[in-house]
């Protein structure tokens, strides 16, 4: 008993150092990336290297804080928040029922899987010209850009989801006589909320990246148009702070989903296993190849 | 009658058969969707006008060069992170996180600082297919059966023997799948850029197309990018499948 204590004093001892290690590593690394980053920028303002690109990373906090008390930045940030949402919520929608579809019917599975594959994998940004053609270079588009963006991850996680389905569970249904609505609403969607959230978070992270881009090429409004606006006028360091708000509003999403990707694991993990380690995290390994 | 890859190939054809009367009976306004047949007919012309193959090679050209550098770099790069494990689980969520960021909206930046130039592009498909190949090196690496490693081992190998002989082997269809989706992240990024800034191959051509209202040139062009996405995901797929043990 003595003897297991001392081994297990010295392995937490041992993680302890590790965890310490791992912080060093960071903190250094951080300050090097910063250090480096003022040299370059030192550089520019001597007229050596890149003159003017290259902003000090104060200026650029400075010109982050300017944009978070500016009611401008805000009115852009709800036109790309309303595009983002109505284009994430709509090409979800499309792609859950479409993955149930071709989870609940083999032969359209197997008929349409290919294309849906091959267009899963084009970048979503050169169908803008369509869209544009379709819908106006408004707001409209952006949404449409945004659902596409969203249509793909959903629906191939949806249609994994539902192959991953126990077929015990699909047989219980049918020995109830469940009617269609039933099938889908208490087998196939409690079976699979799992796989439709990993898809859901990714589709989320999609659909941003597809609106600010569809932003930055044509429109009025929107993070995206306003990061394409100080580019034009050469206003550096507003143009850094936009692309570090983006670039932390679209961390926060990513790590809000993933939270709710944890919360539901934990909720529907077999009783067995409750509450005994700690279970892998929905992020951190690369699945589904999605692209923008 | 019942085989999928036919009865996709009917509900396509089919399609287009709808949409060409549709267009016909001007359901649909040509000025938005043109004709499937018209569409056929503008590959022609695009290539004539605006060199559709000489311009494949140039994207491809780009994507060669970004992926080179990421092979360059990200591979001795995952090495490291897999022979220094604090430094592996340091950076882990880093590169995890940047896997996931917007990196395609860093391209102003890139342009600020090298113009609308081959380097922009090469740049901006070199960042996201670096990430991926990092990964999957040090996970590939980390993967390597203890088993292998004693064989090594009872045969004293040195290091570098066991490096070249045992792990790489044993680890390249895992490096490969980080490959795979580092080479279509790169020729997404490229091309999404080029559409964007209107410079280099494939993406100029769409965006080119889209300006001179030519519908039936943008949707040619347009399909062109998708064969040739649908190329690269097919031939590395091929690929993979046959480095992937049984």
């Amino acid at each position: 008993m003595a003897q297991t204590g001392v081994i297990q004093n010295k392995a937490a001892a041992a993680a302890s150092e590790r965890d310490r290690s791992i912080l060093r590593i960071r903190l250094v690394t951080l300050i090097g990336l910063i250090a480096a980053w003022e040299a370059f920028a030192t550089l520019g303002r001597l007229e050596i290297l890149y003159g003017d690109v290259i902003p000090s990373s104060w200026m650029i906090a400075l010109a982050v804080f300017n944009e978070l008390t500016s009611a401008e930045f805000y009115h852009h940030l709800g036109i790309t928040f309303a595009e983002h949402i109505v284009g994430f919520v709509t090409g979800s929608l499309i792609a859950i029922a479409l993955g149930i579809s071709m989870g609940v019917n083999p032969l359209l599975r197997k008929a349409i899987e290919p294309y849906i594959n091959a267009i899963g994998s084009t970048p979503k940004i050169i169908f803008l010209p369509i869209l544009f053609l379709m819908f106006g270079t408004g707001i409209e588009s952006k949404m449409a850009k945004g659902a596409l963006s969203a249509f793909f991850p959903v629906v191939f996680t949806t249609v994994l989801g539902m192959a991953l389905i126990n077929p015990v569970l699909i047989k219980v249904g049918k020995s109830f006589n469940l009617s269609k609505w039933n099938m889908i609403s208490k087998v196939y969607m409690p079976a699979m909320v799992n796989p439709v959230i990993t898809g859901l978070r990714l589709g989320m992270a999609i659909t941003v990246i597809g609106v600010l881009v569809a932003e930055l090429k044509f429109s009025d409004g929107g993070l995206g148009y306003q990061l394409g606006i100080y580019y034009e006028q050469f206003r550096i360091a507003p143009m850094y702070a936009i692309i570090v708000i983006i670039f932390a509003l679209a961390a926060s999403a990513n790590v809000g989903m993933t939270m709710l990707q944890d919360r539901v694991n934990r909720h529907m993990a077999p009783a067995a296993t409750k509450g005994k380690g700690r279970r892998p995290a929905a992020s951190g390994n690369l699945g589904v190849v999605a692209t923008n | 009658m019942k085989s999928p890859a036919i009865v996709g190939l009917f509900g396509l054809l089919a399609l287009a058969g709808v949409l060409e009367l549709a267009v016909f009976v001007e359901f649909f306004p040509s000025f938005v969707v043109p004709r499937p047949s018209d569409t056929l007919m503008a590959f022609q012309p695009v290539q004539d006008d605006m060199d559709l193959i000489g311009n494949f090679f140039v994207t491809l050209g780009m994507t060669a060069a970004a992926t080179g550098l990421a092979l360059a770099i990200g591979i001795p790069f995952g090495y490291f992170l897999y022979r220094n494990p604090t430094y592996g689980i340091a950076y882990e969520g880093w590169l995890a996180a940047a896997f996931a960021a917007p990196t395609v909206l860093l391209y102003p930046l890139f342009l600020v600082v090298f113009g609308r130039s081959h380097t922009t592009l090469i740049a901006m498909g070199f960042i996201p297919g670096s990430i991926p190949i990092i990964i999957q090196t040090r996970q590939g690496l980390l993967g390597v059966s203890r088993t292998l490693v004693n064989v090594g081992r009872s045969f004293n190998l040195s290091e570098q023997e066991m490096f070249w002989k045992i792990q790489l082997p044993a680890a390249v269809p895992t490096i490969f799948t980080g490959i795979r989706i580092g080479v279509m992240y790169t020729l997404v990024n490229i091309v999404a850029i080029e559409y964007l800034i209107d410079f280099g191959g494939l993406g100029r051509i769409v965006s080119e197309m889209y300006f001179r209202f030519d519908t039936a040139g943008t949707y040619a062009s347009i399909i062109t990018v998708v064969l040739v996405s649908v190329l690269f995901y097919w031939g590395f797929g091929r690929i993979e499948k046959w480095l992937r043990p049984v």
